[in-house]
């Protein structure tokens, strides 16, 4: 138990110290296609310091891709692409949202970015079980000192 | 707050419940502020305008959100007023302060209610030289329907249909519609707010959550009601009604089932009423044969977390056959979707959770308790996770839509009005770049209170010490684990 805990801890330590580690800098083209009420592909996966270049497709009405995180915003109509390239210098998972009312789902019309390493991710994760263990280890000392 | 004897820290407890009890150790559980020290705080919770001028305002802002949602009928919902008004700010203002800190501060404001409330009491505003014989058949709620099971139904229903209610302003229209339509019909059969106690599709979680809230309504001292004989607050004054939501004020313990209406501010004739604040979660702890722990209280926290991972999955998250089993594209994507989450929220959550209950019962070492009790009792401990979860949920909510209000607000009809000048306010997600972070933070933060309570509940449900510790190991992990599983549905 105690060693597993150190073990996902040195990962997220690990985790931190890569974050902060010299970027790579590939480059990544993904191209994705929009319909009501989803991306295709949804996740798009890169490293931190990798080029970005997505070209956004309609497959039926106008949508639009915001990046959270990034502030980052673009528009596609059906039959007219939109671009948008961008360094991926911030770790974790961004939320990608239309930007265009496309139907009543639109608020949902969600996709992810995922600049790994996801270091807010492993941060909290490792905070967690910090936190549990900590919290295991008062309670056994507690039990030794009132036996 | 209040001092603590030098000694108490030694004391063996044989009688846990006696102890003195500290939330992290450091807050006395048993801490109050009371509010109406304050002279003007006093008087408005006496004064009969209070709730009545709130209750009026939401009155006439739900009759603007039944206009617009009617009016907005089946078009995209994220430019209609009602439902920006009731799934963005009302849910969110409900998952982050109302119920969190204020317990039923809601309900204190609720406007479903008024005409029963009305017809029953056959006034509005004051009471009068006698109390009126009261309209409406005045039954009794069945006794074997006196818990929270009719509303973990009712509330697990409504949320098969949340893929059309929070987007589909019609939809909206026809729920709210029917919540003031029941209130009413059931205020003609049954007494007082039978349908608050037993029926409303939002009393459920917000009498389950509210027993971590910060505030609580309370007598301030025993005696004065012990020697009050004529018990006012209960049956009713020329000052006020007796208590709407039928508890004894003079007598509870516990959040759950008090409206916050404020009556027995007015009845209590020796003031003996108080508006406190306290530690969150001091209600967690209740356990008496008139409040008593029970399943129904149980399944209600299973049920919310279960809704919030469904609804994190297909809502916020990128997979779209989900959303299309939810807005029901298909006949059996929806059926498949409503088996899922029903099965999910019933069965498999409380499954899983009564396996880490029985693995606590193995390692406390003690035979004797039964599972039941184990089971029921730290259930509780998901009360603040499941707040916690919710809250991280509602951020994902407001940050990237609260910018529609400013356009709603200005517009409520869409007519082409421009009321603040704010009708052209382009979309604008606020922060959304660390909405994880805030997500992670609300989980963190809720999970040391869950797990703070938990160790307490331990003690409660194992009569040694060294078997409360060890026994709540398991439900260590499993707290562990949820929130482990929510960091990673929200940020992994
Ligand atoms: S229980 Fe429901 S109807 Fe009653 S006051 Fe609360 S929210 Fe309103
Ligand atoms: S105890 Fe009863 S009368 Fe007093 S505020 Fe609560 S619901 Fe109202
Ligand atoms: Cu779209």
């Amino acid at each position: 138990m105690n060693r597993a805990v150190l073990q996902v801890l040195l990962a997220g330590v690990a985790a931190v110290a890569l974050g902060a580690a010299p970027p790579a800098g590939e480059e990544h083209f993904f191209e994705v296609r929009a319909r009501k009420f989803e991306y295709e592909p949804h996740v798009l996966r890169v490293n931190r310091g990798d080029r970005v270049r997505i070209r956004l497709l309609s497959e039926d009405v106008a949508h639009g891709l915001y990046v959270d995180g990034y502030d980052l915003n673009v528009v596609a109509n059906p039959g007219e692409d939109g671009s948008l390239t961008f360094t991926a210098d911030r770790t974790g998972r961004f939320i990608f949202r239309c930007s265009v009312t496309c139907g009543e789902f639109h608020p949902y019309m969600i996709g992810h970015l995922k600049v790994e390493p996801n270091t807010p991710f492993f941060t909290y994760a490792a905070l967690l079980l910090v936190l549990g263990a900590g919290i295991l280890a008062i309670t056994a000392v507690r039990r030794r000192r009132e036996a | 707050m209040s001092e603590s004897s030098p000694t108490q820290e030694q004391a063996a407890a044989p009688e846990p419940a006696k102890e003195k009890e500290r939330l992290f150790g450091l807050l006395d559980l048993d801490a109050r502020f009371d509010l109406t020290r304050f002279r003007l705080i006093r008087a408005l919770l006496k004064s009969r305008w209070m709730p009545l001028a709130l209750i009026l305002f939401n009155t006439f802002m739900f009759m603007i959100i039944l206009v617009a949602t009617l009016l907005g009928g089946f078009s995209a919902g994220n430019y209609n007023f009602g439902i920006m008004l009731v799934w963005i700010l009302w849910w969110v203002l409900l998952m982050f302060v109302l119920v969190p800190v204020f317990a039923r501060a809601w309900c204190l404001m609720c406007p479903f209610p008024i005409f029963s409330d009305w017809f029953q009491r056959r006034r509005l505003i004051n009471i009068g030289e006698e109390p009126k014989k009261p309209w409406g058949l005045n039954r009794r709620w069945p006794k074997w329907l006196k818990n929270m099971w009719l509303m973990n139904v009712l509330f697990l229903v409504t949320t098969f249909f949340s893929g059309f209610l929070t987007v589909r302003p019609f939809a909206t229209f026809v729920l709210l519609g029917s919540v003031i339509l029941a209130a009413f019909i059931v205020g003609l059969v049954y007494e007082k707010r039978s349908f608050c106690l037993y029926l409303c599709p939002v009393s459920g979680f917000q009498g389950l959550y509210s027993q971590f809230a910060a505030a609580e309504i309370r007598r301030k001292d025993d005696a004065i009601c012990k020697a009050h004989k004529k018990k006012t607050c209960f049956i009713g004054n020329e000052q006020g009604h007796g208590c709407p939501w039928l508890l004894m004020p003079f007598k509870f313990e516990k959040n759950t089932y008090c409206g916050m209406c404020l009556e027995c501010f007015k009845t209590c004739p020796h003031d003996n009423m108080a508006f406190n604040l306290r530690p969150f979660g001091a209600d967690l702890l209740v356990d008496t044969k008139l409040e008593s722990k029970g399943l129904d209280e149980a399944w209600k926290a299973f049920i919310m977390l279960g809704i919030a991972v469904v609804f994190y999955l297909g809502f916020q998250g990128p997979w779209g056959f989900m959303k299309d089993m939810i807005r029901g594209t298909t006949l059996p994507g929806f059926l498949s979707y409503i088996a899922f989450h029903t099965v999910f929220c019933l069965a498999v959550i409380p499954g899983v959770f009564l396996a880490f209950c029985w693995l606590s019962k193995l390692a406390s070492g003690n035979r004797e308790v039964p599972l039941k009790k184990v089971f029921t009792g730290f259930a509780y401990t998901l009360i603040p996770l499941g707040l916690g979860v919710w809250v991280a949920f509602s951020f994902g909510i407001i940050l990237p839509n609260g910018s529609y209000l400013l356009h709603i607000a200005s517009d409520p009809f869409s007519w082409g009005w421009n009321l603040f000048g704010t009708a052209n306010f382009p979309w604008t997600p606020v922060l959304t770049g660390y909405l994880p972070h805030l997500q992670g933070i609300a989980m963190l933060l809720f999970y040391l209170f869950s797990v703070d309570y938990g160790t307490k509940l331990a003690r409660r449900i194992y009569p040694e010490p060294a078997q409360a510790k060890r026994g709540f190991v398991p439900i260590l992990a499993a707290l562990t684990a949820v929130t482990f599983l929510f960091l990673w549905l929200y940020m992994g």
